[in-house]
């Protein structure tokens, strides 16, 4: 195929992903009082300044970023460390880990929502934001486990064994020499933990019930449940949910593909 | 330091890792079957156990069966798209010289994105009169969303849409892994370009095509977010998955043990399909090992 064959292809798959972003965009600059006309005699904000009134979808996006974050940082430091362990001290069992991890990946998340539920009422967690991020960690965790032994096993094995000689005890080798080197990795992975976490709508809106806790997701999916913004102002809002992580993909596409791609192709 | 003390601390660094998979999901999976075999509604302070009668009553509800079916449907349906779909794209992607890093960030902001705002954008689309479909064919898209079999298809369609980028992707790791010499090669022979696909990137594209297949369908099968927010599971409850139906009968009919069987049902489905899925994986890989 050439160059110019594939551009023909990927044409119409452009308009397919993109001219629905574009109708949402113009939507929500669209002045509320033309929406009966065929196009907007002009563009506005005031759809936006309208869906960030109230504070509502401002908090929703504070909430999701501490919870995002919060989840990335839990996820990470509980992975890397096993990952080394897994690529380098040749811990019995890591490989029935890393398979238990990948079952528990495929878990539907409903499959886990009633105990949880049950348990985060009675450690009082339940419509907590603390509450939600250590089922997130869970459900994040098998796929920061799988990229990150694949990144220290990726890693020259004389990396670790040089800083031995060099007097380095193992986990002294693990914080000073490897984990620098593998920086990159641990950022993608947490970049796609925190892209699930900060996509997640069924657990969030299963265990938190307060309007005040809300995330993005239950933010949005219950916005226009109520019959009283014009569409205009849910296109707005949704157009704002959005922008964070399209500059994630646009600014990290190849991190994210190599990410995402790695651990399907090597398992 | 000795090899042994070595392996002492990769097991204690192993283990908070392997102690929150246990008890944050293997735990509460195996929970969710004990639950599903008691009567158990919190709110009216019921809590008994009741063997398989909580099985017994699904097998005898019609809006069990329905959901399974929209399920297995929407799976089946939204995968074989997406794969059919995400054969030329990821080839187009392949092939593009210049451009090729904002051609694959465009294809991926629909992945990217939330599903609920996935949902959202298409139900502005379908809009009975102020959405895109409506403007540009009047009449015609009269209340997609509210028209049972329509309804489902839209679902289908919003999956499609957002997940087809992840299969492309998925695809091109595995086209990228095929040395290119090998169609070079038949080219010089002679080979048609649809020759050189069918007879060689096909094949070798196979286990790729499976491994897509496999993570697609697990993760269709477990759809919540779309139906969520585009209907509800409505209208009545045709276009209702099982996840919603369980969600449904935990959270608002505070019914926790009925709740938990259908929960367990889902993981069962998805697990058998897993299963499918890695057996044919295993059988295409077996032959390919020993040349």
């Amino acid at each position: 195929m050439s160059p110019r064959a594939a551009w023909t292809v990927a044409v119409p798959y452009l308009a397919f992903f993109l001219l629905p972003l574009g109708w949402l965009a113009l939507t929500s600059l669209w002045p509320d009082a033309e929406l009966a006309r065929a196009l907007p005699s002009h563009l506005t904000l005031e759809n936006h300044a309208a869906a960030l009134a109230g504070g509502g979808l401002a908090r929703a996006v504070v909430n999701s970023l501490l919870v995002s974050g919060a989840t990335a940082a839990l996820a990470l430091a509980l992975a890397a460390p096993a990952a080394f362990a897994i690529a380098r001290l040749g811990v019995r069992g890591g490989r029935a880990l890393l398979a238990a991890a990948l079952a528990v990946s495929m878990f539907p998340p409903i499959a886990t929502a009633a105990p949880l539920y049950v348990a985060l009422r009675a450690a009082r967690l339940l419509d907590t934001l603390p509450g939600l991020v250590l089922p997130y960690a869970s459900f994040s965790l098998p796929l920061a486990l799988w990229l990150l032994t694949g990144t220290f096993r990726a890693l020259p094995a004389e990396l670790y064994r040089a800083a031995r000689v060099d007097g380095c005890t193992p986990l002294g080798a693990f914080r000073r020499v490897l984990l620098p080197v593998a920086a990159p990795g641990i950022a993608t992975a947490g970049l796609l933990v925190f892209v699930f976490a900060w996509n997640e709508l069924l657990y969030a809106v299963t265990f938190l019930t307060s309007p005040a806790r809300r995330t993005v997701p239950v933010a949005l999916a219950l916005f226009g449940g109520e019959f009283r913004d014009p569409i205009v102002v849910l296109a707005a809002a949704s157009t704002l949910a959005t922008i964070p992580v399209v500059a994630v993909a646009v600014l990290f596409q190849r991190r994210v593909v190599s990410g995402l791609t790695a651990g399907a192709v090597k398992g | 330091m000795s090899a042994r003390s070595e392996r002492r601390l990769g097991a204690a660094l192993v283990v908070p890792a392997g102690a929150v998979l246990a008890i944050v999901a293997l735990g509460p999976l195996l929970a969710t079957a004990w639950l599903s075999l008691r009567h158990r509604v919190p709110v009216l302070g019921e809590d008994r156990f009741l063997g398989l009668g909580n099985y017994r009553a699904l097998a005898a509800d019609a809006r069990f069966w329905g959901a399974l079916a929209n399920t297995a449907y929407f799976t089946a349906l939204s995968v074989a798209l997406e794969l059919l779909l995400a054969v030329p794209l990821a080839l187009a992607l392949h092939h593009v010289g210049r451009g090729r890093g904002a051609l694959r960030a465009a294809v991926l902001v629909p992945w990217i994105l939330p599903t609920v705002v996935a949902a959202k954008l298409w139900a502005l689309l379908l809009q009975p009169d102020l959405g895109l479909l409506a403007r540009l064919w009047p009449g015609g898209a009269a209340a997609v969303l509210a028209r049972p079999t329509l309804a489902l298809h839209a679902a289908i369609l919003v999956d499609v849409w957002k997940t087809t980028p992840f299969a492309a992707l998925l695809l091109l790791a595995g086209l990228q892994s095929i040395p290119e010499d090998l169609a070079r090669a038949a080219r010089v022979d002679g080979a048609s370009a649809l020759r050189v696909f069918r007879s060689i990137t096909l094949p070798l594209l196979r286990p790729a095509i499976l491994l897509a297949l496999l993570f697609r369908s697990l993760d269709a099968f477990r759809v919540f977010d779309v139906v969520f927010v585009l209907t509800e599971g409505g209208p009545g409850h045709t276009t209702e998955p099982l996840s919603l139906y369980a969600y449904k009968t935990l959270l608002r009919a505070g019914s926790f043990g009925l709740g938990a069987a259908i929960s367990l049902v889902t993981f069962l489905c998805v697990v058998a399909i897993g299963l499918a899925w890695l057996s044919a994986l295993g059988e295409r890989r077996r032959p390919e090992a020993s040349p």
